[in-house]
């Protein structure tokens, strides 16, 4: 250490940092931190919870592995098209159209396979070309016309729900029929039994599909794009993202996986119904909301959803087992949207 | 505006007086997709063109479509109809306009759902919704014999709202079967311990099948099923053959749509009452007819507060006693 000047001998007790700030680490903060940077904890220990809440509540018969596969299959469709919806809100959009399109192409494939005998596979090859097709155009109405993505959305699900009352004369195809027909439609209702549970290739199905998008996400360019759009889409275009091109893929890509559900609902549901899942648009959006992704876009893991499509599908079952009406299961859920809409928003207002 | 709008009416008005003795009528229905409307608006149609008549169709865009029946209404008052034909999407919505209508001299007759209270139409032609879930349950207490008295019955319900008919066909088809309903229009007041559950399947084969899985977790020893509707009835009948057991229950169901009846002969479902969509229009145009040539209103069935079009028991496995028809005769009368 050098001498000093006498006269600056008196800072040598000083503070020598240049700035500081205040930061106080209470334990709730330290929360909203580890929150905020694994936003799938929330949904994950809201499943254990419930699901240990409903073991106790209503018996081991909740908690048996045949009723936790069953939950599994209740919530196959929902949760494929939560993926689907996923994306869509990962981008700062949302997508009213999701299960319009479902029972479209659901109609689209059992009229060609069931009803003009077209061979199932070709079938189903022209239902997910006609997902991808109704997705390209919400994409293109958004980026070319710059419509908001809730109203584009607003108008074409009542388009495809128009359409698919107008091709199938809202008449349900008969499952005798498909069995005839078009078994392979009915592909994804075929189940292994693993112990006491029963796994259907749909749920195998949700599974591979979020798994396959969750890698799509992380760990490929797209996916990161896809995130940098929903964060802040100005900001992502003057890094040279091409943005419109990516939204149009992500809706196309949204289209292809609600078409791969509306193959996977007709093993699921039996029939092909054109008045099922009327609210699976608004079911899907609950399941991502629940999920910890968030309606603003570019934040949130798509595992997320399928967490929050389960949490639904295990609230659902164990108030039923509990005997609890079916009102009050509609409020639960109801309460289940605004406390994970305001855990997000609490976590959004995290520091740096 | 409105002086303008209204000298048009009244001279719209007179000018259908004036043109011959031309008789116009209307038919509003809930929507003009499902398929039990389609076949009512034909079974007008037809009937109009028989009788001369000048009919003019509306339908909501969904079901709960109170606006647009509304416009139709007054659409129908300003064009001088003779008579109203209307399915309401809200039983109490629409009666401001329905007493408009009737104070502007036309015949209102409720099809299908009654208004609240029935008396704001002048007539209602409808099923009787409680009877056709008698017929099913008297069905399947006979078929079971004396191992009725041990009965597991699972009830697939509509929705939340417990609307009319969805109490009047549960309740029903809990009294043909023999027992206590309490209050005949609640659902689930009961406390037979032959009854498993309730559980909701907003009428399609989605939800028939998860409510059919969720009854199937309190009580896996099912035996009895009764169904709000036959595309419900399909759902559970997938619900019962995923575990096997869809040989060893008895699904009943109300409606007589064409697929419904067919799954009875395929023996998906046991029995179904069948009701007569296309009759109570045709029967509603002959009472307009008969209004505007000699003012005779129709009147309500002995005992009901409205003109009951029949129900008729439709299964392969007939009962003494319980008149019904086969699903090969079914098959000539389905809608849809």
């Amino acid at each position: 250490m050098t001498t000093k000047p006498g006269y600056e001998q008196v800072l040598d007790g000083s503070d020598t940092q240049v700035a500081r700030f205040e930061t106080r680490h209470t334990l709730l903060k330290r929360v909203q931190h580890i929150l905020h940077n694994n936003p799938t904890f929330v949904p994950v220990i809201v499943l254990i919870l419930s699901l240990a809440v409903f073991w106790i509540i209503a018996g081991g018969r909740f908690f048996s592995a045949f009723n936790l596969s069953l939950i599994m299959q209740q919530v196959s469709i929902i949760g494929i098209l939560a993926a689907a919806q996923s994306l869509i809100i990962i981008t700062a959009g949302i997508d009213l159209s999701v299960a319009a399109i479902m029972i479209l192409m659901s109609v689209i494939m059992g009229n060609l396979a069931v009803h003009m005998g077209v061979p199932a596979p070709i079938a189903i090859i022209v239902g997910c070309a006609g997902g991808m097709l109704a997705g390209a155009m919400n994409g293109l109405l958004i980026t070319k016309i710059k419509l908001p993505p809730f109203i584009t959305t607003l108008g074409t699900w009542s388009i495809f729900f128009a359409l698919n009352l107008w091709l199938s004369g809202a008449q349900s195809i008969r499952s005798q029929d498909i069995d005839e027909h078009a078994g392979l439609l009915k592909f994804f209702g075929n189940a292994v039994n693993i112990g006491g549970a029963r796994i259907t290739f749909g749920v195998i199905l949700m599974i591979l599909i979020f798994i396959v998008l969750w890698y799509m996400l992380n760990k490929t360019a797209w996916g990161r794009h896809v995130y940098a759009i929903g964060d802040d889409m100005e900001a992502a275009e003057m890094s040279g993202i091409r943005t419109e091109r990516t939204l149009v893929s992500v809706y196309m890509l949204a289209g292809l996986v609600c078409a791969i559900a509306g193959w996977a609902s007709i093993g699921r549901v039996g029939s092909i119904s054109p008045q099922s899942f009327y609210e699976g648009n608004l079911q899907s959006i609950t399941a991502v909301v629940i999920g910890g992704i968030s309606l603003f876009g570019g934040r949130g893991s798509i595992m997320g959803a399928l967490f929050g499509a389960l949490i639904v599908g295990v609230f659902q079952s164990g108030l039923r087992m509990a005997g609890v009406d079916v009102l009050w299961q509609v409020f639960a859920i109801g309460w289940l949207i605004i406390i994970a809409v305001a855990i997000d928003q609490w976590i959004r207002r995290v520091s740096a | 505006m409105k002086n303008l709008m209204t000298s048009s009416v009244i001279a719209l008005t007179t000018m259908a007086g004036a043109a011959y003795a031309d008789i116009n009528a209307c038919l509003i229905t809930k929507t003009d997709t499902n398929p039990f409307f389609v076949k009512m608006k034909e079974g007008a149609t037809a009937a109009a063109k028989e009788n001369g008549i000048n009919l003019s169709t509306f339908a909501g865009k969904i079901d709960g479509d109170v606006e647009s029946q509304i416009a139709a209404v007054e659409t129908c008052i300003a064009s001088g109809a003779k008579g109203i034909l209307i399915t309401p999407t809200d039983s109490r919505a629409l009666t401001p306009v329905i007493s408009q209508a009737r104070d502007a001299g036309a015949l209102v007759i409720a099809l299908d759902t009654p208004f609240e209270p029935a008396n704001v139409a002048d007539a209602t032609f409808a099923t009787d919704n409680f009877k056709a879930g008698v017929l099913i349950g008297e069905w399947a207490a006979a078929k079971l014999g004396d191992e009725a008295a041990n009965a597991k019955i699972a009830l697939l319900d509509l929705n939340a709202s417990e609307i009319s008919v969805d109490y009047l066909r549960n309740n029903g088809f809990l009294q043909g079967f023999g027992i206590d309903i309490k209050d005949p229009t609640d659902i689930g007041d009961e406390d037979d311990p032959r009854i498993v559950g309730n559980d909701v399947t907003n009428g399609n084969e989605e939800g028939g099948r998860t409510a059919m899985e969720n009854l199937m977790q309190i009580d896996p020893e099912i035996n009895v099923v009764y169904t709000i509707n036959e595309p419900a009835a399909a759902g559970a009948y997938e619900a019962l053959k995923s575990v096997g057991r869809e040989n060893d229950v008895m699904i009943v169901s109300v409606d007589g749509g064409c697929p419904g009846v067919q799954n009875i002969s395929e023996g998906v479902i046991g029995a179904t009452s069948m009701q007569f969509p296309l009759l109570m229009a045709s029967l509603g145009i002959d009472a307009i007819k008969t209004w505007a040539e000699t003012g005779a209103k129709p009147r309500n069935t002995e005992g009901l507060d409205f003109y009951n079009t029949g129900v008729e028991l439709i299964t392969d496995e007939p009962i003494d006693g319980i008149p019904s028809l086969t699903s090969a005769e079914g098959l000539g009368k389905c809608w849809g």
